[in-house]
């Protein structure tokens, strides 16, 4: 990573590394020369389409696999051939991989003494674990005795017990139904902050990422495509698969008009202008796309002050909000988002002759 | 469409499991009653007496026979289980790979080569190394033993491997277990009933046979089976039926215990 001004604040630094299975050359390439600094005490999520390569980084930093070619430094530390019993790295697996054949604390107890720590000392870390994960009364069950959210608890608990310098989190949220799932988010973040201890977490539910993670990397096909906070990579997409696999996006194209510092004047379908952000790097002239997200435009009556005009073919109640969908008269359907309130109901018809007004800095000048 | 595929439902379909059950159980249970014939015929029935159990029991070749079974059996089947358990580690830890179903034959063997011509080849070999060695002892006979009870050791532990989450494996590997730790705190344990039900299936099998062991054996090398394929040969009183009751029944029993162990979840 380069936006750092030192790998010693770096809990885990990734460079340059690909992951070729079945041997070059004709091997597939999960990761294709990737580097990504994760931070000292964050939450960092990996969040892609399934097939990106999220657990393949995930296993080369536990040491499951090895990397073809690249580094992968913990704090420092150059750890991409130690085998993952050496290394000061636990994981929470997807299937959460319980020892069936031992207890909930035997469980919980397993890293501790395979580190050889004296008992007294593993005894207390197992009862301050179960009392962290609010398992105690649950403590000398068998792991196929309890429900699925208890035995998520208690692969948190094991992995958390040795107090590992990062811990890997593979989907671990999705077993789960929606409600514990939402419960078990703010238990995981809680767990973070208690602990202080890097979470690195994988996902490909993009709701979850953004109200999880202190910062994303979105992947796509073995490469990561940008790294940022969810605010940034939600607001600022990199590019077009960013904003398109991150909430939902209207895209149009559109071509600059001038440029200004890191803004661009876009002339959009119809003919109007729109103050777009441009990424830093991007080009300044010539086509590009224009995303804007559904809730960053309002409808308006046709002939009010709107860039864009078209009709209304769809209106989709969905209770906290509508969406408009609008056919442009000069390109493709755009969608419109409001918030609804009792006293704020917009009058209009499937059919009627609208405009779109976007919000001001709302638009993103994107390349294909 | 399902109901229609039912053979049970499938006319006549009583008549012959009921004809199969008869060939299959109707000799047992004429051998088993004939035990107790106080006669000494296996065929005509004079009244019941324990007195055929109690001349086989006390009969010293019965005796020596027996145990002779049973130390090689217990021989054979402990070997053959760890070399099957090394063997279903090997095969199933190391995801595929050239060769891997060419191992599978090799292993399996035993099953697909006709017996006689592996009784005969060991015949060759083993008369050839005791003219070299001067060693005439059980050994040649466990090794035999162990050979063919390997592929029915393999079966239920590799079958055990397969349904266990190799995750399981790689968590123990992530919470600093070196290999030989987590092979001894996780896979074994979990392993157990595999590696017990594959013991009991060999030891079985090891008991069983007459074949190979009618080959390889010295003289005065009798196990049961070989005996009383001996005893066959001469004149045949109840005592005969008397030894293959008990034979069954302790077999029984450990095909019972097989099903036990093999169907208890870890
Ligand atoms: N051992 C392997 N041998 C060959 N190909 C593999 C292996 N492991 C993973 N792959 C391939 O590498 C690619 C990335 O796999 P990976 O498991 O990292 O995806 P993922 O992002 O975790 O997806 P998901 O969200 O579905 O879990 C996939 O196309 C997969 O088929
Ligand atoms: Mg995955």
């Amino acid at each position: 990573m380069t936006d750092l001004p030192s790998t010693q604040e770096l809990a885990i630094d990734v460079s340059g590394v690909s992951k070729v299975f079945g041997g070059e050359p004709g091997g597939f390439r999960a990761l294709d020369n990737i580097s990504v600094g994760i931070r000292n005490n964050e939450f960092f999520t990996l969040l892609g389409p399934s097939g990106c390569g999220k657990t393949t980084l995930l296993r080369l930093i536990a040491g499951f696999e090895y990397p073809t070619s690249g580094k992968i430094l913990l704090h420092g530390e150059d750890i991409g051939l130690l085998p993952p019993y050496k290394r000061p790295v636990n994981t929470v697996f997807q299937s959460y991989a319980l020892f069936p054949h031992l207890t909930v604390a035997q469980n919980i107890a397993f890293g501790l003494e395979m580190l050889g720590r004296p008992a007294a000392e593993v005894r207390d870390t197992v009862d301050r674990m179960l009392a962290l994960v609010k398992m105690e009364p649950m403590r000398d069950r068998l792991t196929n005795q309890i429900s699925g959210g208890q035995q998520q608890r208690v692969a948190l608990a094991r992995a958390l017990a040795p107090s590992p310098k990062v811990l890997l989190l593979d989907e671990p949220l999705s077993a789960l139904d929606y409600k514990l799932r939402k419960e078990m988010q703010i238990e995981l973040k809680r767990l973070q902050n208690e602990t202080g201890i890097t979470f690195i977490f994988v996902t490909h539910d993009q709701e979850e990422a953004l109200t999880m993670s202190d910062r994303i990397a979105v992947m796509s096909a073995g490469l990561i495509r940008q790294v940022g906070t969810p605010s940034e990579i939600y607001d600022r997409p990199a590019d077009r698969f960013v904003a398109d696999f991150i909430g939902e996006t209207n895209f149009l194209s559109a071509e600059i008009d001038s440029v200004l510092e890191d803004h661009a004047i876009l002339r959009l379908p119809g003919g109007g202008l729109e103050k777009a952000f441009l990424p830093k790097g991007a080009k300044t002239s010539g086509k590009v796309t224009a995303a804007i997200r559904p809730e960053h435009a309002d409808l308006v009556p046709e002939g009010a002050d709107g860039g864009l005009r078209g009709t209304l073919s769809n209106i989709i109640y969905s209770g906290s909000s509508t969406h408009y969908h609008v056919r442009l008269h000069d390109g493709p359907d755009f969608v419109v988002r409001t918030q609804n309130s009792p006293d704020n109901k917009l009058e209009f018809s499937v059919g009627q002759a609208v405009g779109v007004r976007v919000h001001d800095r709302c638009v993103q000048a994107l390349e294909d | 469409m399902a109901r229609s595929f039912d053979v049970k439902t499938q006319p006549g379909f009583a008549l012959i499991a009921a004809f199969c059950f008869a060939a299959l159980y109707l000799p047992i249970a004429v051998l088993v009653i004939y035990a107790f014939n106080a006669g000494e015929s296996i065929a005509v029935w004079e009244g019941f007496s324990l007195r055929w159990f109690v001349t086989a029991m006390s009969n010293t070749a019965v005796q020596e026979a027996a145990l002779r079974s049973v130390v090689i059996a217990v021989f054979a089947a402990s070997i053959a289980t760890v070399a099957a358990t090394m063997a279903a580690l090997a095969t199933t830890r190391q995801g595929t790979y050239p060769g891997l179903s060419f191992k599978y034959a090799v292993l399996n063997q035993p099953l697909m080569i006709p017996e006689i011509v592996t009784a005969v080849a060991l015949l060759i070999v083993f008369s050839r190394i005791k003219v070299w060695t001067g060693y005439t002892g059980l050994g040649y006979l466990i090794a035999a033993h162990t050979a063919f009870c390997i592929p029915f050791a393999y079966l239920p532990i590799r079958a055990r491997l397969e349904s266990m989450d190799s995750a399981l494996e790689a968590a123990a590997a992530d919470l600093y277990a070196s290999p030989w730790q987590a092979f001894r705190r996780i896979t074994l344990p979990l392993l157990k009933p595999g590696i017990m039900a594959g013991f009991m299936l060999a030891f079985v099998i090891s008991l069983d046979d007459v074949v190979i062991t009618e080959f390889v054996k010295s003289g005065g090398q009798e196990t049961l089976p070989t005996y009383m394929l001996g005893q066959l040969r001469r004149v045949v009183t109840p005592e005969i039926n008397a030894i293959a009751t008990v034979f069954l029944a302790f077999s029984v029993l450990i095909v019972i215990m097989f099903f036990f162990v093999n169907r208890r979840k870890a």
